[in-house]
């Protein structure tokens, strides 16, 4: 039988695809969206490219005020949920109108995660980049002409970074590691962003971690100084599993879940940036930070909430990411000691024993759909059928 | 303002006035018009925004953009010589009226 009451915890993409599904799936039981933000929930992704140029809020907003009236979901926000009793099936909230209770029957965790804050002094001088707030203090500071330090050169980084080189601002990247997104892509395409950004002009500090920002800009591990007028901390992210670890639930790299996406409590799922879970691959512990990951989990657990099933979840990773010219895609997911094979100009497999694990492509939207399809296939995949598709 | 309608696959019909400017699927999403998912955001990564244009307008929607092809390859539904992403479709006043049907799936 379905749960009467459902309440989802945090209003991000994932929580409010989880509203979108249930319904969708015709739960027709009572539905709670509860989301620390103001307004109305928005997507993430275009923060650090396109609404830097643009500044159109109103294109970020996945649903309008209207859908929540016509699908009957009570959405709460500036609402954050400080505790959960698990013995009484109630959360405890603090919103706009002081603090309340809600029980609930089934509770749905997609807390996100929020920026890592490294041991580097002077952090307070350095703008973060997860929030809509954020990205709207970046786009003021983006009107006049600024030498920008970045520290971190992962996705977020570099996306900002190809944004402000592109309006004219002098740009410098600051990476501990000595490649870019060394944690999620290969050598090869590290290069090929290296590259890039060094081809606009964009200074690369790499394998040099950054060690104290000041007001006048930020000290390198080396004891060098780099001038900025403001910094932008993206340097990772921690998952928001402080909720579920108070609760007594399971914590591994976020909320520790099951191949049915359930937490080590029956009665609550967690979904999304805040949620490890087996890679139905090969059973290793993942978490992504991505919106597939999010929106899938969403949708697989408003089905086996509505309709029930012992599935386990299977659905296959895939990213992108937007550097001025350059389109990144991602099919499937390398974790550490996957090896890598250049396939053509742009394209990238990841293999380890028992096959591709993943394929990386630039520009190429057709291998990148026609590798999807081949990792979400039955059977293992292996280098000859990508060099196939390729050809 | 433009005006679009979106035909659902059952054949059930939603018109709503669109800012111009937007795309026929940030229209459909802001418009709370189900059948349209939008899951990138309209940055053509993702082929959850599948649509057929509607015979008479097929012209003035003009070509695929570059790039779509490839992406449509991947819908969830049948691709026929009408298929388009909607994010790619932006509304200009030369669209008002525009009627675009929406596939059986998205995902
Ligand atoms: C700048 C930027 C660019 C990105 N670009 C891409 C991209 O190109 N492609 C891609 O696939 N992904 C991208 N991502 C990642 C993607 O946005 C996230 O993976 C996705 O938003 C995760 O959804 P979620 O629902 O798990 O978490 P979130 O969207 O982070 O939502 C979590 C929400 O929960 C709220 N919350 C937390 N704790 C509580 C509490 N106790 N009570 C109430 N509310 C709470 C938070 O305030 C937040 O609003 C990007 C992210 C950022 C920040
Ligand atoms: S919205 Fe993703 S491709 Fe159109």
């Amino acid at each position: 039988m379905s749960p009467q009451h459902i309440v989802v915890v945090g209003a991000g993409q994932g929580g409010l695809q989880a509203t979108i599904s249930l319904r969708h799936a015709g739960y027709a039981g009572r539905l709670t969206l509860i989301g620390a933000e103001p307004g109305l929930p928005y997507q993430r992704p275009p923060l650090s490219k396109a609404y830097l140029k643009e500044g159109r809020a109103e294109a970020l907003m996945l649903r309008p005020q209207s859908f929540f009236e016509s699908k009957d979901i009570a959405y709460l926000p500036q609402t954050t949920v400080e505790g959960i009793d698990r013995g009484a099936g109630e959360i405890a909230f603090h919103g706009p109108d002081g603090k309340g209770r809600l029980p609930y029957d089934h509770l749905v965790l997609a807390t996100g995660t929020r920026n890592l804050r490294p041991p580097i002094e002077g952090l307070e001088h350095a703008c973060d980049l997860r929030t809509l707030a954020d990205a709207e203090t970046l786009r003021t500071r983006l009107g006049t002409p600024r030498r920008i330090a970045v520290i971190g050169g992962g996705f977020i980084g570099l996306e900002f970074a190809a944004v402000a080189r592109g309006l004219g601002h002098e740009v410098a990247v600051i990476e501990a590691a000595p490649r870019l997104m060394a944690r999620c892509v290969s050598a090869r395409m590290s290069e090929h962003f290296a590259d890039l950004h060094r081809g606009m002009g964009t200074a690369l500090h790499l394998g040099t971690p950054a060690v104290a920002v000041d007001a006048g800009g930020v000290t390198l591990g080396d004891g060098s100084h780099l001038a900025a007028d403001f910094t932008l901390l993206a340097a990772g992210v921690v998952p928001n599993a402080e909720l579920a670890a108070e609760a007594g639930l399971e914590v591994e790299n976020g909320v520790r879940l099951c191949g049915r996406l359930l937490t080590s409590d029956p009665q609550i799922s967690a979904l999304g940036d805040c949620a490890s879970f087996p890679d139905p691959r090969d059973g290793q512990r993942i978490r992504l930070e991505s919106v597939q990951a999010a929106t899938d989990h969403a949708r697989f657990i408003a089905a086996r909430l509505s309709k029930g099933g012992e599935d386990h979840y299977a659905a296959l990773p895939w990213f992108w990411s937007d550097q001025a010219d350059s389109k990144l895609q991602i099919a499937g997911f390398a974790g550490p000691g996957t090896s890598e094979v250049v396939i053509c100009d742009g394209v990238v497999a990841r293999l380890d024993d028992r096959g591709l694990v993943a394929v990386e492509t630039v520009n190429n939207a057709g291998i990148h759909m026609k590798s999807r399809r081949l990792l979400s296939g039955g059977t293992p995949a292996g280098l000859d059928d990508l060099v196939q598709i390729a050809a | 303002m433009v005006q679009v309608t979106y035909v659902a696959h059952d054949g059930a019909e939603t018109t709503i006035d669109a800012t111009e400017g937007d795309s026929v699927m940030q229209a459909a999403v802001a418009n709370d018009v189900d059948g349209i998912v939008g899951e990138c955001g309209g940055a053509m990564m993702c082929a959850t925004c599948h649509c057929y244009v509607d015979e008479a307008w097929a012209e003035r929607t003009g070509p695929r953009d570059e790039g779509e092809d490839d992406m449509l390859e991947g819908a969830a539904s049948e691709i026929t010589e009408r298929s388009r992403l909607s994010c790619q479709i932006k509304l200009t006043a030369e669209l008002d009226g525009l009627v675009v049907h929406l596939p059986e799936e998205q995902l």
